[in-house]
């Protein structure tokens, strides 16, 4: 049934819009900006904060925008005199709650609340300041996220992002009238409860009240001392949103940009996650097929569908939410941990330091990575493999510190080793694209041939759909994978938490028959990241994404076993895959952890 | 099982797995346990299918729903101004005298919870209270300590 138009007007401007299209909404088409605040893309509508209102000919109060629906006739006046007074008030109001101490904040130039502030120039102090001294206690019990009750001001993102993106809701809304806060199940500090460290909700706080632990202080000390030899790493995921902090637009490639950057901060060596990511296939396809022959040939009872392990976000959830598949999820570390291995191992001897006097830094497009680093099982160099873990955002603040102009800056080249990479690591940075990169592979081992798809685009396991699956029949297998001949591989793909636990709940029923399954934590993956640069949205999304399968059709090797830095770590160091080194170094465990 | 782990299954199943048994499962659990522990929002999350913050965020927004221990009973004197005008306050004094407990706290036995609420909706004949589930107007200080005795000897 196609729906009826309304008309109507806004500002004396008639118009035509579908019906239940809001009235922000409607505002949009005639080019109109409405200020929002709790309102948010990716969410549902709350219409809380008001500072939406506008007025509505013929009705006594201020109507939400977000929260109506046009009707037939309307007028509405989206900027008179009425409407822009009470907005002021309205902020003056959200402000007297709110610990507006912004040059020392986090947020200071990032703030939705300061820019309103500042449009509206909000600052007459009407009204009596009501921050709360017992609201100060910041919250730093995460490795990962930072929350400041004193900045808050109950919009409720956080909420619904945990909510309906997540599927976890670690925050909610408890108490009630004034003493109502944004908190945790009993009020307990962030570490100790189900929070996966997503950080999606530190990318849709409109305030300081939830950001992200920083750790740039520690980075920069690091790299003033002399003595010290600093290496950092860059996840796929950053290359393609960096820019979007630094002057470029949305979709913006800046690989070649930020490791002359990272270059001119002050790091000695400029590596990169994607050559992990492509050593993760190796392992991880290795591990895929060994699992098969088990259960077909050896007949063998072996955990079935494997899962992707390295999304942190997803490993903590599968830890607190669904504690009895551990053993589907790969034993594999993430690209991450397996190169903090690498760097204080293979990497220091080869270029003869002591791991002892190296500091590994990463760069990711994650919050969660930082919980990752401190994980007790991450030290397998003897040393904490990762030191530091910085966000996208972190990075830009810190070549904005540096007094660089990333604009002009030219393209430079990642060292050597542990720099080299291929297309398939790139795409390690969009939904599907781990199990494309696997499928690259795990194709070409079986068979001897590339996988048989146009240009080695995998497309079923591409887009934005909440859990995709797709079906691939193996044909032609080479003598030591015909038991593998003619078997249909049954893989599924969910990013985004809510959407992993409806896999989940499909698989726990038995309602699904799946070989391999990758799960990111983050609508999009890891481009859609909780370090990623604010705003986002699925339009943002979609834009990183194209970039992202860009920057792999530009790579001269798209394929992870064709990366000669990673033949040559298997014939220097690792021996083979899923061998003796390699489970030391590059594999991990799991823990179960409450439920709450 | 544990003791909640039985009650809270029993109240599920009597209820219903859907997230609008909440507050029944909840208002279950208090009436015997007297208030909702960790262990109990827990099980409920569990049994519900929704996060134990969800849970808690659902209890502590209703002040008969406890989230901290309470004693056996739970006595509650009226504050609002009805009630403070016929003298609350002397009520309140002589309890907190004579159960050795102020306004928030349990007694040593466990036997008394002595909490203030809001109006009770029994203003034209306060001073007012209410003992678990039992309204007890026109108090004088006096008349309340008789009051709690009896619920002393049960």
């Amino acid at each position: 049934m196609s729906k009826s138009t309304v008309n109507l007007k806004i500002n004396n401007i008639p118009l035509s819009v579908e019906e239940g299209t809001t009235i922000l909404e409607a505002a949009k088409h005639l080019n109109f900006k409405i200020p929002t605040l709790c309102n948010h893309d990716d969410l549902s509508c709350a219409g809380n904060c008001r500072v939406c209102v506008v007025e509505v000919e013929g009705q006594r109060l201020l109507s939400a925008a977000c929260a109506t629906p046009v009707f037939e006739g309307m007028h509405v006046q989206t900027n008179s005199e009425k409407v822009r007074s009470s907005r002021k008030h309205i902020i003056e109001l959200l402000l007297s709650e709110h610990n507006a101490d912004c040059t020392k904040c986090y947020k200071n130039g990032f703030c939705e609340l300061q820019t309103l502030a500042n449009e509206y120039r909000a600052g007459d102090q009407l009204f009596i300041d009501l921050v709360k001294e017992r609201d100060k206690i910041i919250d730093i019990s995460s490795p990962s996220i930072q929350k400041d009750d004193s900045k808050c001001v109950h919009c409720q993102r956080c909420v619904r992002t945990c909510e309906e993106l997540q599927g976890v809701s670690a925050l909610a809304v408890v108490y009630k009238g004034d003493h109502q806060k944004i908190s945790t199940f009993m009020n307990k500090p962030l570490n100790e409860v189900v929070c996966t460290n997503c950080g999606q909700c530190v990318n849709r706080c409109p305030t300081g009240a939830l950001t992200e632990r920083n750790y740039i202080e520690e980075v920069w000390d690091a790299i003033n001392d002399p003595s010290i030899h600093v290496v950092v790493q860059t996840a796929p995921a950053v290359r393609i949103a960096l820019g979007e902090d630094l002057g470029f637009p949305v979709g913006e490639r800046v690989t070649g940009k930020m490791v002359e950057a990272l270059r001119y901060i002050g790091f000695d060596s400029v590596l990169d996650t994607d050559f992990t990511a492509d050593l993760t296939i190796i392992e991880e396809g290795n591990e895929l097929l060994t699992r098969l022959k088990k259960a077909l040939v050896d007949g063998e009872k072996v955990a079935l569908p494997m899962m992707t392990s390295c999304s942190p976000g997803w490993i903590k959830f599968q830890e607190h939410i669904f504690p009895n598949h551990l053993n589907n999820l790969s034993t594999c570390k993430s690209p991450q941990q397996m190169f903090g291995a690498l760097a204080k191992t293979y990497y220091a001897k080869k270029k003869g330091l002591d791991p002892a006097k190296i500091v590994s830094v990463s760069i990711m497009p994650c919050t969660a990575k930082k919980f990752e680093c401190q994980r007790p099982e991450m030290r397998s160099s003897g040393y904490q493999d990762v030191d530091y873990v910085l966000t996208t955002r972190e990075l830009a603040r810190m070549i904005k510190q540096a007094g660089i102009d990333f604009t002009k800056l030219e393209d430079a080249h990642y060292d050597s080793i542990l720099g080299e990479s291929t297309g398939a690591a790139v795409i390690f940075g969009a939904t599907g694209g781990v199990m494309e990169a696997a499928l690259r592979t795990a194709w070409e081992v079986v068979t001897g041939k590339p996988v048989p798809f146009d240009n080695l685009n995998i497309m079923p396991v591409r887009g934005m759909e909440g859990v995709k699956a797709a079906s691939v029949k193996i044909t032609g297998t080479l003598p030591e994978w015909n038991f593998l001949e003619g078997v249909e591989l049954n893989v599924a793909i969910a990013h985004g938490l809510a959407n992993a636990r409806i896999l989940m709940n499909a698989i726990e029923k038995g309602e699904a028959n799946y070989h391999f399954i990758e799960v990111m934590a983050c609508p999009g993956g890891c481009l859609g990241g909780g370090g990623q640069p604010i705003p986002t949205n699925m339009e943002i999304r979609k834009k990183r994404t194209e970039a992202i399968y860009a920057e792999d059709m530009g790579m001269p090797l798209r394929k992870s076993h064709e990366n000669p830095e990673v033949t040559q770590i298997y014939e220097e160091f690792l021996t083979k895959p899923l061998g003796h080194k390699s489970h030391e170094l590059l594999h991990t465990h799991y823990k179960v952890r409450k439920r709450y | 099982m544990t003791n909640i782990e039985i009650l809270v299954k029993d109240l599920v199943k009597k209820h219903g797995r859907q997230r609008n048994s909440l507050m029944a499962v909840l208002q279950g659990v208090v009436q015997q346990e007297k208030y909702l522990s960790e262990d109990a929002m827990i099980v409920i999350a569990r049994e519900l299918d929704l996060s134990a913050a969800d849970v808690f965020g659902t209890a502590s927004f209703y002040t008969f729903l406890d989230t901290v221990p309470r004693g056996k009973n739970i006595i509650r004197v009226c504050k609002t101004i009805s009630c403070h005008m016929a003298g609350k306050d002397e009520v309140i004094k002589t309890l907190e005298n004579h159960l050795k407990a102020k306004v928030g706290e349990t007694t040593h036995d466990g036997k008394f919870t002595l909490l203030t609420a809001n109006c009770l909706g029994w203003c034209h004949k306060g001073p007012v209270m209410l003992i678990n589930n039992e309204v007890f107007p026109e108090l004088t200080p006096e008349k309340a300590i008789d009051i709690v005795e009896e619920f002393s000897k049960h």
